[in-house]
C-alpha cells in the first residue's frame, strides 16, 4: 500500500511511495510485453480523464493503462465540455465527482489545478500536468527508464537541457532525481533558467558540452520557438548551435550517454534527427515505460492491493 | 600625419613613461623590435639600424582606447568609414576603438560583426565592433549575441535607440550574462525627452528651443542600474550627462564590480550657456544634450573620485548639410577623436588638478578593462601600442587637425592644451 492517496506532485510525494511505484512498473512492463497484455486488477473501478489542455501521448497512455487494468474510464476535453460554455472549474469537477468515480486524471494549464481537484472529490487524483508546475507521471516514467538502463538511480549524473523555467517536466524530474540520490545539472539559455532556485539545490550551466561530458544521461526538453517573441531567445539557429543535441556535439564527447526526450520533439531545434534515432536514444522506450508506469500508479493508488 | 615605414627597431629616448596599468611614472627608454615591446630600461644605447625618436619633454604612455565611436560604415560612408575613422583615431592618440552598431544596415548579426572585423584587419588601429542588443535596434527581438560574440562582438548596445521596454532590458541583461559581455544602454526616456533638442533650463527657454530634462536620463540610469544589480549582469552607462546620474552610479557602484560609466569630453568642456542667441551653434547639438554648469561640475567630480571610469568621445560624424541648418533640424552628434586628449587635459588636468596618470587611466586602462581587452601594454613582448604627447603645449584646434571625413566639431578655434606627437600602432609609426 502507498501512504499517498493522490499523485499531485513529486515534491511532496513520499520517497518510499515513489520507489514502490517505480519497482512495480517493471512488473507491469512484463505484462505489457507478454502476449496477454491485459489484467483485471482494477475491474469495477471508474475513472475520468479530464484534459483541459491538449495532450496526445499522455492521454492515450492513461487511457490504455486503464483499459489494460480492466477499469472503466471516460475522457473529456475542455473544448467538448461545459467549460467552453462558461462553467467554472469547481462546478465542472463537482458535477463529475457526484457521478460516483474512483479516480480522476487531470491536465490543466494552471499550476495547482490538480490540488484543487483533490479538494473537491473523494477519489484519487493523478496530476497529468498542471501548467508549469509538475508532471509527476512523466518524472516516474523517466525514473523507470533510467533504472531500466542503468540498474540504479542513486549516484547517476543527469543533465536536463532546454526551457527549464517553463517546464513541468524539468521540475518533476529534478524533484524525483534529487529524492532518489541522483546528481542534476540543468542547462539552457540564461533567459530560460530560473533566476532563483536555491530550494532545488541543483547546479546550472550555460555550456552544454561541459554538461554532456559530465553526465550519464541527458534529457532534452521541447523548445517553443514562440519564446523568441518575448525576448527570451534570439533565433532557432543560435539555440541549436549552443543548446541543441546535434550529431557533431554528441560525437565529440568521449563516452556513451543516454539520450532522453519527453516528447513531442522538435527535430532540428533541440535535437538532431540522427541523435533522436540513434542507439543511445531511449525516447520510444520512455513511451512504453510510460504506459507501464501509469498502470503501476493507477494500480497502487486505486487497487485493492494489500 | 606622416607614416614612417620600415622601422624594425624603434628607440624612444628621454621621455617620461607613464604606465597606467602598473600605476607608475618614471624616466626611461623603450626599445620596440618588430612591433613588440622589447625592453624598457634607464638608458638604451642606439645601434645603427635603430630609428631613434627623441622624447625629451614628452610623455610616453599606452595607446588610448575609445569605447564609443560611430564610424558610419556600412551605410553612410560619406560621413565616415572604417578607414577614415581609424586615422581620426590615430590623430587623437587612440590605437583601439569600439564601434557602435547603429549603421545601415544595423550590426545585428554574426555576419555583420564578421564584416566589420574582416574589413578592419589591415587598418592602423584595432576595431572592436559592438553588436546591437535588438534586431534592427527596434527593442523587440534579441540578437544572436552568442554567435555575434563568437565572431568578435565586444559588447552590446542599441546606442541611439534607447531601450524603453523594461522587461526587454531585463531579458537582454540576462541573456548577455552567458557571455559576460557588457550591455550599454543609451539611457533616455523617450517620452520625457519630449522632442527636446537641448538641455531643459533657462537657456533653452530663452532660445525658444524644446528642452530635454535631466530626469529623462536619470530615470533610465536608475532603471538600468537596478536591473543589472539584481541580475548581477554587466552594465555600462554611456555618455553620462547629469548630476543625478553621477549620484546614482556612485550609490549603485558600492560593492558592485559590474557597473561602469563613461563621460564625453564635450559634456565636461561645454555647458548649455555655450549655445546662445548669437550662435545657435548646431555643432553643440548632441544626444544627450550639453547640460548645465552644475552638471559639468558633477561630471568632473565624478571623474576625479572614480565614480566615472572612463572618457569616451561618442565620435559622431555628420555631413555639413546636416549641420548647416536650423538647430531644430540639425543632426545630433559631433566628432571627437582628434580633439579629445587636448580638451580633457585642459579641463581635468590643467583646470581641475586631476593627476595626469589618472587621466591616462581613464583613456587607456579603464576602458580596456570594461571591455575585457588586454590592458597591460608595456609588458615585454606585447604588441606596442604607444602614444607620445606633449602635456603642456597650447594650440588652436583647427580643420588641419581633423582626419575624419566630417568636420562637425565645436572645438574648432578653441585653444586646447596638450598635443599628441607620435603614435605607435600595429607596427606602424605615425608622426603628427
Amino acid at each position: 500500500m502507498l501512504k499517498s492517496k493522490h499523485l499531485i506532485g513529486i515534491e511532496n510525494f513520499p520517497t518510499n511511495d515513489l520507489i514502490k511505484i517505480i519497482d512495480t512498473s517493471f512488473y507491469f512492463k512484463k505484462i505489457l510485453i507478454s502476449e496477454e497484455r491485459k489484467t483485471d486488477l482494477l475491474k469495477g473501478k471508474t475513472l475520468v480523464n479530464m484534459f483541459f489542455e491538449n495532450s496526445t501521448r499522455t492521454k492515450i497512455s492513461f487511457t490504455l493503462a486503464q483499459k489494460r487494468l480492466g477499469a472503466d474510464s471516460i475522457n473529456f476535453t475542455s473544448s467538448t465540455s461545459s467549460v467552453s460554455k462558461g462553467e467554472s472549474l469547481k462546478d465542472t469537477i463537482l458535477n463529475i465527482a457526484s457521478m460516483q468515480i474512483d479516480g480522476a486524471v487531470i491536465r490543466h494549464s494552471h499550476p495547482g489545478a490538480a490540488l484543487r481537484l483533490s479538494e473537491y472529490i473523494d477519489g484519487s487524483v493523478i496530476n497529468a500536468g498542471d501548467g508549469s508546475h509538475e508532471h509527476p507521471t512523466q518524472a516516474i516514467l523517466d525514473m523507470v527508464s533510467l533504472k531500466e538502463k542503468f540498474g540504479r538511480i542513486e549516484g547517476l549524473k543527469v543533465g536536463i537541457v532546454g526551457d527549464i523555467l517553463n517546464s513541468r517536466v524539468a521540475r518533476s524530474n529534478i524533484f524525483a532525481l534529487k529524492k532518489l540520490g541522483a546528481e542534476v545539472i540543468v542547462c539552457g539559455p540564461s533567459t530560460l533558467l530560473p533566476s532563483e532556485a536555491k530550494k532545488l539545490n541543483i547546479n546550472f550551466s550555460y555550456d552544454l558540452d561541459e554538461v554532456l561530458n559530465w553526465c550519464d544521461a541527458i534529457i532534452a526538453l521541447r523548445i517553443q520557438m514562440e519564446r523568441m517573441h518575448f525576448g527570451r531567445l534570439s533565433s532557432k539557429r543560435e539555440y541549436y548551435s549552443k543548446f541543441g543535441l546535434s550529431f557533431e556535439r554528441i560525437n565529440r564527447i568521449k563516452k556513451d550517454i543516454v539520450i532522453m526526450h519527453p516528447g513531442p520533439m522538435n527535430r532540428g531545434v533541440e535535437i538532431d534527427s540522427k541523435v533522436a534515432d540513434s542507439e543511445n536514444a531511449i525516447i520510444l522506450d520512455q513511451v512504453l515505460n510510460g504506459e507501464a508506469s501509469r498502470m503501476s500508479i493507477l494500480y497502487l493508488l486505486l487497487g485493492d492491493n494489500h | 600625419m606622416i607614416e614612417s615605414k620600415n622601422s624594425k627597431r624603434v628607440l624612444l629616448k628621454n621621455g617620461l613613461i607613464i604606465d597606467p596599468f602598473n600605476n607608475k611614472e618614471f624616466f626611461s627608454d623603450i626599445l620596440i623590435r618588430n612591433g613588440k615591446i622589447d625592453s624598457i630600461k634607464k638608458s638604451i644605447k642606439p645601434e645603427k639600424d635603430y630609428e631613434v625618436i627623441d622624447c625629451e619633454g614628452l610623455v610616453i604612455t599606452h595607446g588610448f582606447c575609445d569605447i564609443h565611436v560611430h564610424f558610419r560604415e556600412p551605410g553612410r560612408e560619406d560621413k565616415e568609414n572604417l578607414e577614415s575613422g581609424s586615422y581620426a583615431a590615430i590623430a587623437g592618440g587612440f590605437t583601439q576603438v569600439c564601434t557602435m552598431p547603429n549603421t545601415n544596415p544595423v550590426i545585428d548579426s554574426p555576419e555583420s560583426i564578421y564584416f566589420i572585423i574582416s574589413k578592419s584587419k589591415n587598418l592602423p588601429i584595432d576595431i572592436f565592433p559592438i553588436g546591437a542588443i535588438s534586431k534592427n535596434q527596434e527593442g523587440e527581438k534579441l540578437t544572436e549575441m552568442l554567435l555575434m560574440k563568437d565572431n568578435g562582438a565586444i559588447a552590446f548596445s542599441d546606442d541611439g535607440s534607447p531601450i524603453q521596454n523594461s522587461q526587454f532590458m531585463r531579458l537582454a541583461l540576462t541573456y548577455a550574462k552567458m557571455i559576460d559581455s557588457p550591455i550599454i544602454n543609451h539611457a533616455e526616456d523617450i517620452a520625457l525627452r519630449n522632442e527636446g533638442v537641448m538641455n531643459a533650463g533657462s537657456n533653452s527657454n530663452n532660445l525658444g528651443l524644446k528642452g530635454n530634462p535631466n530626469s529623462a536620463e536619470a530615470i533610465m540610469v536608475y532603471r538600468d542600474l537596478l536591473l543589472a544589480s539584481q541580475l548581477k549582469s554587466k552594465i555600462h552607462i554611456p555618455h553620462v550627462s547629469t548630476k543625478e546620474s553621477v549620484n546614482l552610479i556612485k550609490n549603485f557602484k558600492k560593492g558592485n564590480a559590474h557597473i561602469s560609466a563613461e563621460v564625453t569630453p564635450h559634456h565636461i568642456y561645454f555647458d548649455d550657456s555655450s549655445i546662445n542667441s548669437s550662435n545657435y551653434n548646431t555643432n553643440l547639438k548632441v544626444a544627450p544634450p550639453i547640460r548645465s554648469k552644475k552638471d559639468c561640475k558633477a561630471l568632473i567630480e565624478g571623474l576625479k573620485n572614480e565614480t566615472i571610469d572612463c572618457i569616451a568621445t561618442d565620435h559622431a560624424p555628420h555631413t555639413i548639410e546636416e549641420k548647416e541648418t536650423t538647430f531644430n533640424d540639425a543632426a545630433f552628434g559631433m566628432i571627437g577623436l582628434e580633439s579629445c586628449f587636448a580638451a580633457v587635459n585642459k579641463i581635468l588636468v590643467k583646470q581641475n588638478k586631476m593627476p595626469l596618470l589618472s587621466l591616462i587611466q581613464k583613456l587607456s586602462t579603464n576602458p580596456r578593462k570594461i571591455m575585457g581587452i588586454e590592458s597591460d601594454l608595456f609588458k615585454q613582448g606585447s604588441n606596442a601600442q604607444i602614444t607620445i604627447f606633449d602635456p603642456d603645449i597650447k594650440w588652436i584646434f583647427s580643420q588641419d587637425s581633423v582626419y575624419s571625413k566630417s568636420i562637425n566639431s565645436p572645438f574648432l578655434n578653441e585653444e586646447l592644451v596638450g598635443k599628441v606627437k607620435f603614435v605607435f600602432s600595429k607596427n606602424r609609426i605615425f608622426f603628427l
